[in-house]
């Protein structure tokens, strides 16, 4: 590392920070265990942003002819629920889990590149924020988080600018973040960890990150296009100058379709780590659960016309997409399948991790079978862009991706604080979630079977619908009870006094469990060979070759002959702490604003990432000692 | 633990009728724009397909719902009892068997949803009614386009809010997205956006897309009236965009026809006449004019509602279909400040005193 270092005395103007504790250390952090605990919170601030959001759209549907928030409220409102949700909550907190589990899942002591890492946090962050700022600035947007156009290219607020600017910067995080993890997966792995021997969370991870790679620029592309035909008076989704406004829909499904695989295979990798460690089981098909999430991946970018069969695509293109949507149908089924396979014959322990795991298949399930509905595509022209739908992606992204991120924030919270959530408060809680996410989504089925239509902020009584919208919204209000007791949960278990530490809870299976909770900065102190898949659990039992029962293994049997990889202590080299990830980030927002006032802050943003990227260039990538 | 487990399953069953109870409820249902009672043969068709369909999926969640619960129950850990399970690592021949199952479901669920794909996508029959449907922000319009619907003005029949249709008769829908280039009486621009064009108990949705005509051929055997509404998000008062279908029988729709392709006699009554005067003329003051975007007969623009025939009686609601026709006090609240009754409607508030109000509910009432 020496040959990479350059004195720093020349640059004054940001002194290294060698602080790798404390407040600041926070801003300037490449730790990708810090970084995916800011992922986390900050993903969980925006969750209950996004909470309140939906709170408000329930309290203002609970009767006919609401008054609590007028049209153009309610638009903003259900626009700005929407984007937070999806871009804000669940693929940042998703990014949490794999930041922070996929280096140790595979034993490395850090992703490729640290500070990538930590710019791909902030400009999520400030992006976040941009859009958060919309509000203040004369309007959040107010054309839906799919934002067709050319209702989002001509109207009047500022709104659907900073949509387009907003999710522009928030894109840019997820892409490097993408390309960031992909790599630390494709080379970072131990010794011995073949692809078919990474947990299955990993595999969902690099799944996803291919996903964004791939899916991620058909949206930059069509976010432009809406951003010129906003500010510059473009027309590529302007039908009285030629354009096609059906461009947009086209563009915005092929990515939006892939998003939803973005969204839901993170929880799909959390399910498939915590049904075996509490069924003390491997999981069954392990090559069939991977294969599909592949199958998955590549399938989802063949079905994205299905959010426009009442578009009037034709006869062809309906039938095609029809049978597409309904073949993706199979490889998730046979990942259900094989879950219960993974339960059959177990010895299954309901701490409450599981009991979100398996929450979260029974309600994905559910999502699931009406997403076959939807393939029929007839009856789809009755059912789409009503509240059967709303009813559908809330099973597939709450039922699935939120009760699988409670499932893994209880699992691995003993391994990022040292301490375990309380037990009773997660069991209650789960039940309180499971409770009100059925009665605040299940009525929407009726709902819109019924003929209530999505993004309308109002009703009349003629209608006939006022009761399964009365319980939706008790149950929305449930689910939020249950939010708050998890918060609850969580700063009680962070003040307790710190006790004894649990290095392994839930008698697990993977690599993460190797090193102690919370791991040290540089993770392992000796990088683990791995000789099977399941490494941590195979060097605590050994399989009986006669009968095919597990014993617990020999103390200090395992592996005293391999050699040790990666030195002892005194010679990781872990990266230093840098602003450069920050300053260049803040550049982002900066020109985001520039394009929606002036050109002179488009310079200004320019030069800040400019600097910054100089900085970064310049720095040593590892701390001088 | 005997009584325990009594307790438990007493709870589910309770649970369980509970749920039923609601689910059968929700059968029966006040619902007015309810695609599960379908009464054109279009919605019918719709309705069964997903019928079927449904209750394969009622099929599959008892049995993976099942599976799941019994599994749990089954092979749950009990305190005191430690076991290390057999360590299966997979069964291939099951994995393939719940690969191919699934995908032999699909593949007979998908021959009757291909087939009635192309049936609805079928050209109209050759004396099928001919409708010009228009989405505008946020109000329906609709054209009769045949050669026989002319009125004697030389313009083809031309409504809002309510679209009358003959039963027993093919109708052929034409989606139009209107608005490009026309301005509303602000000399803002009333957009092109995308809207949907659904009524659930006659028929699925169709978007109206700009730069594309799109298509919609049912029938409806009932008279009656027929609710429904703009499905896609377009705009601030998406919410307010709604229709009802008229159903005639064959004698009365000849008759509805003729009394459309004729100018109403006009008002007989001092008031409407005043309110007659103030409609054709400009208002005073430069306030602007009803008939820059408002048509009676052949007098007036196209970029709001046509009212030569607004009194009839098949013309049951307004502006968007929110408010209904008899309804005086909702008629004069909305010409009093269109926005205070509608965010954002297009139309302006003319500052019109309570007598022109007066006058002008007259006239309107005066148009049958």
């Amino acid at each position: 590392m020496a040959s990479l270092s350059v004195p720093a005395s020349g640059r004054g103007l940001l002194r290294r920070p060698t602080a790798n504790t404390g407040f600041w250390s926070w801003f300037t952090t490449v730790d990708h265990k810090k970084i995916g605990i800011l992922y986390g919170m900050s993903a969980f601030v925006f969750f209950i942003i996004g909470g309140l959001e939906a709170l408000l759209i329930r309290a203002q549907l609970y009767q006919p002819d609401g008054t609590l928030l007028n049209a153009d409220q309610y638009n903003q409102i259900f626009t700005m629920h929407g984007i937070t949700m999806i871009f804000l909550f669940v693929m940042p907190m998703s990014a949490a889990f794999f930041n922070y589990m996929i280096p140790l899942q595979i034993g490395a002591r850090d992703v490729a590149f640290p500070r990538l890492n930590a710019y791909s946090f902030w400009v999520f962050l400030l992006g976040g924020l941009f859009l958060y700022s919309s509000p203040f600035l004369g309007g959040a947007p107010n054309g839906g988080w799919f934002g067709y156009a050319p209702n989002s290219t001509t109207d009047p607020s500022i709104g659907m600018t900073f949509y387009a600017i907003g999710l522009l910067i928030t894109g840019i995080a997820s892409t490097v973040g993408a390309v960031n993890l992909a790599v630390t997966v494709v080379n970072m792995r131990a010794p011995g960890m073949t692809l078919f021997r990474m947990p299955p969370f990993v595999w969902m991870g690099l799944v996803v990150q291919f996903l964004l790679v791939f899916s991620l620029p058909i949206i930059t592309i069509a976010l432009f296009q809406l951003l010129f035909d906003r500010r510059w008076d473009t027309a590529f989704f302007d039908p009285t100058r030629g354009g096609e406004p059906i461009l947009w829909q086209h563009l915005f499904w092929l990515f939006g379709h892939p998003e939803v695989y973005i969204l839901i295979l993170p929880a799909f990798g959390i399910i498939s780590e915590i049904l075996p460690v509490f069924s003390r089981k491997p999981l069954f098909g392990y090559q069939f659960v991977v294969f599909s999430g592949i199958a998955i991946g590549f399938i989802g970018f063949g079905v994205w016309a299905h959010h426009m069969f009442a578009a009037g695509l034709g006869p062809v293109a309906n039938t095609a997409f029809g049978i597409t949507t309904a073949i993706i149908a199979i490889p998730t089924g046979i990942k259900i399948f094989n879950w219960m396979g993974t339960m059959y014959g177990g010895d299954i322990r309901f701490a409450s991790p599981m009991l979100y795991a398996v929450g979260a298949v029974a309600m994905f399930v559910i999502g699931g079978l009406s997403g076959v509905t939807h393939a029929i595509v007839p009856s789809d022209y009755q059912q789409t862009d009503t509240y059967y739908i709303v009813a559908h992606f809330h099973y597939v992204i709450f039922g699935g991706a939120v009760f699988g991120i409670f499932a893994g924030l209880f699992y691995w919270w003993p391994k990022v604080f040292g301490r375990k959530l309380g037990e009773a408060s997660g069991k209650v809680q789960f039940w309180l979630l499971l409770v009100g996410f059925n009665l605040a989504f299940g009525p929407m089925h009726i709902l819109g079977l019924q003929g209530m239509i999505r993004r309308e902020y109002t009703y009349p009584e003629t209608l006939g619908l006022t009761f399964w919208n009365q319980m939706s919204t008790v149950g929305a209000f449930l689910i939020a009870l249950s939010v708050l007791m998890f918060m609850v949960n969580a700063v009680r278990t962070q003040l307790k006094a710190r006790g004894e530490t649990i290095e392994d809870p839930w008698d697990a299976r993977t690599l993460e469990w190797l090193t102690s909770s919370p791991p040290p900065a540089h993770n392992f102190d000796e990088i683990p060979t791995v000789h099977a898949l399941d490494e941590f659990w195979h060097r605590k039992y050994v399989e009986d070759e006669r009968t095919g029962r597990l014993v617990p293994a020999q103390a200090g049997a395992s592996d005293e002959s391999e050699p040790p990889h990666g030195g002892g202590h005194g010679s990781i080299h872990l990266p230093g702490p840098s602003y450069w990830p920050l300053v260049s980030g803040l550049g982002l927002p900066i020109m985001g604003y520039g394009v929606l006032y002036s050109w002179w802050l488009i310079g200004l943003g320019a030069v800040v990432v400019l600097v910054g990227f100089y900085g970064w260039a310049l720095e040593p990538s590892v701390a001088e000692e | 633990m005997g009584a325990r487990l009594t307790v438990r399953k007493q709870a589910l069953w309770t649970l369980g009728l509970v749920a039923l109870a609601l689910l059968l409820s929700a059968c029966s249902s006040e619902a007015t724009q309810d695609t599960l009672q379908p009464v054109g043969e279009v919605a019918k068709q719709q309705k069964a397909l997903f019928v079927p369909v449904f209750w394969v999926a009622v099929g599959v969640f008892v049995i993976v719902q099942g599976g799941i619960l019994y599994i749990a129950i089954r092979y749950r850990h009990r305190k005191g009892r430690e076991r290390m399970p057999r360590q299966t690592h997979g069964n291939t021949r099951l994995e393939i068997g719940w690969t191919i199952a699934p995908a032999v479901v699909l593949a007979v669920v998908m021959v009757p949803t291909v087939s009635l794909i192309w049936e609805l996508a079928r050209p109209p029959a050759a004396d099928a009614l001919n409708i010009t449907v228009e989405g505008y922000q946020w109000w329906w319009g609709f054209s009769y386009t045949d050669d026989d619907m002319v009125t004697d003005w030389d313009r083809p029949i031309t409504i809002a809010d309510t679209m009358v249709v003959p039963t027993g008769r093919e109708v052929y829908l034409s989606l139009e997205s209107v608005g490009g280039g026309a301005q509303d009486a602000n000399g803002d621009p009333d957009f092109q956006v995308i809207h949907s064009f659904w009524v659930p108990e006659l028929f699925g949705k169709q978007d109206v897309v700009p730069s594309q005509t799109n298509h919609i051929l049912f029938s409806v055997d009932e008279p009656g009236t027929y609710e429904g509404q703009c499905a896609e998000f377009c705009g601030l008062q998406h919410a307010l965009m709604k229709l009802e279908v008229v159903a005639l029988e064959p004698d009365d729709w000849d008759a509805w026809v003729a009394n459309q392709q004729t100018l109403p006699p006009g008002p007989t009554d001092p008031l409407a006449k005043q309110g007659e005067e103030l409609f054709l003329n400009p208002l005073s003051d430069g306030r602007g004019a009803c008939t820059a975007c408002h048509a009676v007969g052949d007098a007036g623009g196209a970029a709001a509602p046509n009212l030569t025939h607004f009194a009839d009686p098949t013309h049951t609601c307004f502006a968007g279909c929110n408010w209904a026709t008899e309804d005086r006090e909702a008629l004069a609240a909305w010409l009093e400040d269109p926005g205070a009754q509608k965010l954002g409607a297009k139309m302006p508030d003319y500052g019109l005193s309570p007598d022109e109000i007066d006058a002008l509910v007259a006239y309107l009432y005066s148009l049958t």
